[in-house]
C-alpha cells in the first residue's frame, strides 16, 4: 500500500512537472500591440551628405603631398546627421535627429523605430533632411487605413525618389 | 589497476586543465568552498528530503538536474536528427514541411517531443544553477564548472531561441523581428539587421539554410560546452537512474500526444498577430525587451552574466590547507586517484629511488580540501605502531595523527552505555551537537575522509557501537564522500571494513544539515539495539581509559 502511494505521488509529481512544461510553452499569450492599435515601423539606413563642401588644395598644399596623393579637390570625410519628422494626421508622432555611423562618422545614418498608433483611418507627412543647413529636401505624405494589428513600414530609399509607404 | 593505466588516466585528467584557461588559474579564487547560503540551502534540503521520500535518492530529480539536463540534450539530438531529415530549408519549404510533419502522429509527437525537451533543458538548466548556488559550490576548485555554466546559458538559449525560427511561421517572424532589433542595439557599425525582416523579400532560400545551419552548430558547441563543463570533476552524473529516465521520457510523450506542439499562420509582414503563444522558457526575453528597450536587455544580460561568472571571486573565503603527501610513506597505490572527486590527485612515476609503484601528487588548484583522499590511503591505519602517526596522504587542517588523538580523548570520556562513537561530517547533519557521556562525536572535513579501520579501532577500544553519517544519499558536498564510505563499509571499495567487524555494532545513517533531529532518533535507536547485543569488549575499553588518563 505504501508503494502504491508512492508511485501515486511520483505519477502525480511527473504530471506536474509536464503540466507547468506544457503550459508555459505558449501561455499566457503575449499581446504584441494593445487592442485597437496599428503598428508604424520608421526604418531606414541613408548616407547624409558631407557635412561641409569641397574645396580645391591650393598649389603649395599639393605639393607637400606625394606625387600620387595629389587630388586637387578635396573633401570632408564627416557626413551630416540626418534629421527625420514623422506627424500623423497634422501633428507630430516622432522626431529622431540620427548621426552617422562610424569612428569618424562617415557611415551611414540608421533608424528604427515601432511606433504603435491608433488603428484607423491616418495621414502620415514625413520629412528628412540630410545636409549641413537642416533643410528638409524630402518630404511625402500618404493617407492611410490602418486595421488593428496592420503594419506600415515607412522606408527611405533616396533611389526610388525618398519615402516608400509600405503596407 | 596497472600502473601505466594511472598514468595514462592521470594525464588524461591534467590534459584539459592545461588546456583550459591556465592564465584564469593564476587568478584562481580561495579553495574553500563558500558555505551553504543558510535559508535558501535549507529550504532547498528539505524539498530534496521530501522528494527522496517519494523517489528515493537515485530517482530524485532535484538531486540529478545535471544528469537530466544531459538526458533532454539527448532527446533533443535523437528528435532534431529527425525533423532536420524531414526539413526543408528553404522559404516556401519551411513552413511547408514542419505544417507537413505535424499533419502525422509521428512527426507531430517527434516535434512536440523536441519543443518540450528544450522547454525541459532549460528548466532543469535554472534549477541546477540555482542548487549550485544555494549549495555555495561556486568557489574554489569548482570555479571553472561554474563559469563554463554560465557560458553554456547563452548557448542554450542561442540554441533555442534558434530553434523557434525554423518552422517559418508567424512565432518565427516575430522572434527573428526582435531578436534583430535586440541586435541592432549593438553599435555594429551602423548595420541594421531588423530592416531584413520588414519585409518577405528579404526572406531568401539562402537564410533559412543559415538558420539551420546555426541550429546545429551552436547545439553542437553547446554539447563540446556541457563536456567542458564536466572536465574538472570525476565520474561525472551525466546519466540519470533508469526511474528518472523512464519516468521522464514517459512525461514527455504523454505531454507530447496531449498537447501536441503546433504553428502559427504562415508569416505576414504585413500585420501583426493579435497574440502570441510565448515559450516562456525560452522566449521570455521578448516581451522583456517590449516592457523596456533592447538597451536595457543586453543590460540585464551583462550584468547577470557578469554577476554570475564573477562569482567565484567575488565570494571570497578562507582558503583551506590542500592535501599533502608523505613520499615516504606513499606507494603510489593508486586509491587516492580514483577516489578524488575533482582530480586533484595524480600519480607519476618515482624519481626518490623509494619502493612502490609510483607517488601520488596533489594539484593544488584543483583539491577542494575534502579529505577523501586520506580516507582512500591504505596507510591510514590507527592500528599502526609508529611513534608518530603519519599517513601516505594527508590534511594539514585534521590529520590522521589528530583524528586518533581525538578517538581516544573520546573513547576514554565515554561513561553508562551502551556506548557510541558517531563519526560525523561538517557539512551535514552537526553531530557536535549531539554529543553525550555515552556519545563521543567525531566531525570530519567530510565522511570519505574516515579510513574503515577507525570503526574497528574505535569498537576494539571499547565502544559498543560505531554509526557513521554523512550528508543525505546522493547529496555529498563533495560528490563522493558518503559514496566511497558506504562501500568501504560494504567491503566494495578498498580500503575495506575487516570483515570480522561485527555489523550489528556499525550503522550508517546520513542526515543532511537540517536532519539533526532524525539523526538524534537514529541514534537512540541504535542504542537500543546495541543493549539487545551481549556487552563488547569492556576490558580493552578501560585498559584505553587507564592509558589516557595516565
Amino acid at each position: 500500500m505504501r508503494n502504491v502511494l508512492r508511485y501515486a505521488a511520483q505519477v502525480l509529481l511527473y504530471v506536474a512537472f509536464g503540466v507547468a512544461l506544457g503550459y508555459f510553452s505558449s501561455y499566457p499569450v503575449f499581446r504584441v500591440l494593445a487592442p485597437g492599435q496599428a503598428l508604424v515601423r520608421l526604418s531606414f539606413s541613408h548616407g547624409a551628405q558631407p557635412i561641409g563642401p569641397c574645396r580645391e588644395r591650393t598649389a603649395e598644399e599639393l605639393a607637400k603631398l606625394a606625387p600620387n596623393m595629389r587630388v586637387k579637390l578635396v573633401c570632408p570625410r564627416e557626413r551630416a546627421p540626418v534629421k527625420v519628422e514623422v506627424e500623423m494626421d497634422g501633428k507630430p508622432l516622432y522626431q529622431v535627429t540620427a548621426a552617422p555611423a562610424g569612428l569618424k562618422h562617415d557611415g551611414v545614418s540608421t533608424v528604427y523605430r515601432r511606433l504603435p498608433v491608433p488603428a484607423g483611418k491616418h495621414t502620415f507627412k514625413a520629412r528628412l533632411a540630410d545636409g549641413p543647413d537642416g533643410e528638409f529636401k524630402y518630404v511625402a505624405e500618404q493617407a492611410v487605413d490602418l486595421p488593428p494589428g496592420k503594419v506600415l513600414v515607412i522606408d527611405f530609399n533616396v533611389g526610388k525618389g525618398g519615402f516608400v509607404f509600405v503596407e | 589497476m596497472y600502473g601505466w593505466q594511472r598514468w595514462v588516466f592521470s594525464a588524461a585528467l591534467c590534459a584539459p586543465r592545461g588546456l583550459a584557461l591556465s592564465l584564469l588559474e593564476s587568478a584562481m579564487p580561495a579553495a574553500k568552498p563558500a558555505p551553504p547560503i543558510g535559508a535558501a540551502w535549507r529550504a532547498w534540503e528539505r524539498v530534496e528530503l521530501a522528494l527522496d521520500a517519494l523517489f528515493g535518492a537515485r530517482g530524485n530529480p532535484l538531486r540529478h538536474l545535471g544528469a537530466l539536463g544531459f538526458l533532454f540534450f539527448w532527446v533533443l539530438l535523437a528528435t532534431g536528427l529527425y525533423l532536420y531529415a524531414l526539413y526543408e530549408s528553404t522559404t516556401d519549404g519551411a513552413y511547408r514541411s514542419v505544417d507537413a510533419l505535424s499533419a502525422t502522429l509521428i512527426g507531430a509527437t517527434v516535434r512536440s517531443l523536441h519543443r518540450y525537451a528544450a522547454d525541459g533543458f532549460v528548466a532543469v538548466t535554472v534549477l541546477h544553477l540555482a542548487r549550485e548556488l544555494f549549495a555555495g559550490r561556486f568557489t574554489g576548485a569548482r570555479w571553472f564548472a561554474w563559469v563554463t555554466g554560465v557560458i553554456l546559458l547563452w548557448l542554450l538559449y542561442a540554441s533555442g531561441i534558434g530553434g523557434y525560427w525554423l518552422p517559418g511561421d508567424q512565432l518565427a517572424q516575430w522572434s527573428l523581428t526582435a531578436t534583430a532589433e535586440w541586435l541592432d542595439a549593438l553599435p555594429l557599425a551602423g548595420l541594421s539587421i531588423v530592416r531584413n525582416f520588414l519585409s518577405g523579400g528579404q526572406m531568401t532560400d539562402r537564410f533559412y539554410a543559415l538558420l539551420a545551419f546555426l541550429h546545429v552548430a551552436i547545439p553542437l558547441t553547446l554539447l563540446f560546452g556541457m563536456w567542458l563543463h564536466i572536465q574538472r570533476v570525476t565520474r561525472p552524473d551525466v546519466r540519470p537512474s533508469r526511474a528518472l529516465t523512464l519516468g521522464t521520457l514517459a512525461m514527455l510523450i504523454a505531454l507530447s500526444l496531449v498537447k501536441p506542439a503546433t504553428s502559427m499562420a504562415p508569416p505576414d509582414y504585413g500585420a501583426l498577430p493579435a497574440a502570441v503563444p510565448v515559450d516562456w522558457f525560452l522566449l521570455f526575453v521578448h516581451p522583456l525587451m517590449d516592457a523596456t528597450s533592447p538597451a536595457a536587455l543586453w543590460g540585464m544580460a551583462a550584468l547577470v552574466t557578469l554577476l554570475l561568472g564573477a562569482l567565484p571571486w567575488v565570494v571570497r573565503v578562507r582558503r583551506e590547507p590542500v592535501a599533502l603527501v608523505d613520499p615516504a610513506n606513499c606507494n603510489g597505490c593508486g586509491r587516492c586517484f580514483a577516489d578524488c572527486p575533482f582530480g586533484a590527485v595524480v600519480v607519476e612515476p618515482r624519481t626518490d629511488g623509494r619502493r612502490g609503484a609510483g607517488l601520488a601528487r596533489v594539484l593544488p588548484e584543483l583539491c577542494v580540501s575534502c579529505g577523501i583522499c586520506a580516507g582512500a590511503c591504505p596507510s591510514s591505519t590507527p592500528f599502526r605502531s609508529v611513534a608518530e602517526l603519519v599517513t601516505g596522504i594527508d590534511m594539514p587542517q585534521l590529520s590522521l595523527a589528530e583524528m586518533r588523538a581525538a578517538l581516544e580523548r573520546s573513547l576514554a570520556d565515554l561513561e553508562g552505555g551502551p556506548r557510541i562513537i558517531v563519526f560525523g561530517c561538517d557539512r551535514a547533519a552537526d553531530v557536535r551537537a549531539l554529543a553525550r557521556p555515552d556519545t563521543g562525536v567525531i566531525s570530519l572535513l567530510c565522511i570519505g575522509q574516515l579510513p574503515p579501520s577507525f570503526i574497528d579501532f574505535a569498537l576494539r577500544g571499547g565502544a559498543d557501537g560505531v554509526l557513521v553519517t554523512g550528508c543525505a544519499e546522493d547529496g555529498c558536498y563533495y560528490r563522493h564522500g558518503n559514496t566511497w564510505t558506504a562501500q568501504r563499509i560494504a567491503g566494495e571499495r578498498e580500503p575495506h571494513l575487516r570483515v570480522s567487524v561485527p555489523r550489528a555494532r556499525v550503522r550508517v545513517a546520513w542526515a543532511a544539515a537540517v536532519e539533526l533531529g532524525r539523526l538524534g532518533a537514529e541514534i537512540e535507536a541504535f542504542r537500543s539495539a546495541l543493549a539487545k547485543l551481549p556487552p563488547a569488549q569492556r576490558a580493552v575499553r578501560r585498559k584505553r581509559k587507564e592509558v589516557a588518563l595516565g
